[in-house]
């Protein structure tokens, strides 16, 4: 049964993983993270020439596999089962992370639990909760050209995500370019958070309240951007 | 040519209590099964294993953690197993999590006689706390010690009888490192053919890291499966 508040929250994944398509140019080598990140490829424009990469071996991720292609010894870093694209390439994970540390990734698109006004990242480890790992993360955060991370804009109790500085252990100091989320559109400058889109159904006012963080406002604000 | 050991129990006979061992794989892909299965048989305990994660509570390394014969486990993530959790939190197993990337560079640096690196990684993290660093060109970087091991079991696709080795897909992933990192490398092979057979260029594992045959049909576990309609 899918009910009311499955719909809501399936909408804002979906909205959210809408607006960052937008972030991934033709031409782009992109690498994204496990959850709404992933979810990102569904609303890939047909028009773009994407790469995908994975960081477990693969450049050229391509759809989920029918039942009679599914192949067990091919999934990408959620463990996930899918399918190489044409003109794939598998490498070993060494090979993966020296393409992620070497820059040659254009962009990586993260989960995110925290993000500070500075650009720091949290998104591995809740101390007293069991720590899982932190994966290609930090590896990421440093790689790739432009980082991008998409969450909601407020935790379970409505408090603030975006914060003057992180709660929680970081993945990565100074390392997002640019936070999506289901209300709003923020780049990290040196001049700190700047408010470059508001969604549907929010006001500048409105995300500098859920905002912990100081929030300068672009000239260019676009409203009811996504 | 490389021995190819006669049975599992033959071919990890010399795996003594206390060995640190590379094990292969990314999630349950990749990773040896038969050879994971003897050593659980063997019962060696006090094992140190570096591999990218520690299978789930039923298959791969959850078996040898379900058995208690892991002491401590060098890996970049561990979920998705209820009782590597338990062991962890009540200080049955020592866990040490490194970025994967890193992971993986310490691997590879080790097989090819780097003792050690500097990484962006980890910087300004709790994993740099009380590290060396090291400012290049205006960033800062982490040192990073690189790692060797007593045994590497690994998986490959296809080996021939010189230990050159290929990988199919995305089975490929920590294999090739840790096959060169290894003292002693335990190649598991879904088929073993004559040298000769497979074509120089597409050799992805050169038989000189390999030192141990032997041949195994794989389960495959699907961890996840997704599939679209």
């Amino acid at each position: 049964m899918i009910t009311n508040m499955d719909h809501t929250k399936l909408s804002v994944r979906e909205r959210i993983a809408r607006r960052a398509e937008r972030e991934i140019k033709d031409g782009f080598y992109v690498n994204l993270g496990i959850g709404i990140p992933t979810l990102v490829a569904n609303y890939l424009a047909a028009d773009k020439q994407v790469v995908l990469q994975s960081e477990n071996g693969l450049l050229g991720i391509g759809p989920y596999p029918a039942e009679d292609e599914l192949d067990p010894d091919l999934i990408n870093a959620g463990k996930e089962t899918i399918t190489a694209a044409q003109g794939a390439a598998y490498f070993h994970s060494a090979e993966s992370f020296g393409m992620i540390r070497g820059g040659h990734i254009d962009l990586a698109i993260l989960g995110g639990m925290e993000v500070s006004g500075e650009g720091d990242l949290a998104n591995w480890m809740i101390p007293g909760k069991m720590v899982k790992g932190m994966g290609g993360a930090m590896d990421l955060v440093h790689g790739a050209k432009r980082i991008v991370v998409v969450m909601d804009h407020v935790n379970k109790d409505s408090q603030p995500k975006i914060l003057r500085a992180c709660s929680l252990p970081l993945t990565g100091k100074r390392v997002v370019n640019r936070i999506i989320t289901d209300r709003a559109v923020i780049d990290v400058t040196p001049d700190g958070l700047r408010l470059v889109e508001v969604a549907s159904g929010y006001t500048v006012e409105a995300i500098k309240a859920c905002t912990e963080a100081e929030l300068l406002v672009a000239e260019d604000v676009v409203l009811d951007a996504f | 040519m490389k021995t190819i050991a006669a049975s599992y129990a033959e071919a990890i006979a010399d795996i003594q209590d206390g060995a640190t061992l590379m094990v292969g794989g990314f999630g349950l892909v990749g990773i040896p099964e038969n050879l994971i299965t003897a050593l659980v048989e063997k019962g060696v305990k006090d094992l140190t294993i570096i591999s990218n994660n520690c299978g789930v509570d039923d298959f791969g390394l959850g078996l040898l953690l379900r058995n208690k014969q892991i002491r401590t486990i060098i890996a970049s993530y561990v979920g998705e197993n209820k009782e590597f959790e338990r062991q962890a939190l009540s200080g049955e197993i020592t866990v040490k999590l490194i970025p994967q990337g890193t992971l993986a560079e310490k691997i590879r640096a080790g097989g090819a006689g780097i003792p050690a690196f500097y990484t962006p990684a980890g910087v300004g993290t709790p994993i740099a706390a009380n590290r060396e660093t090291r400012v290049f060109d205006g960033k800062e970087y982490l040192l990073e010690e690189s790692l060797t091991a007593d045994f590497s079991l690994i998986l490959a696709s296809k080996a021939d009888r010189m230990g050159n080795l290929v990988y199919n897909k995305t089975a490929m992933n920590f294999n090739p490192i840790m096959a060169a990192a290894g003292r002693m490398t335990i190649a598991e092979a879904e088929e073993i053919v004559e040298a000769g057979t497979l074509s120089p260029g597409t050799i992805q594992t050169p038989g000189i890291y390999v030192q141990r045959l032997i041949a195994g049909r794989q389960t495959k576990r699907v961890e996840k499966r997704t599939v679209r309609a």
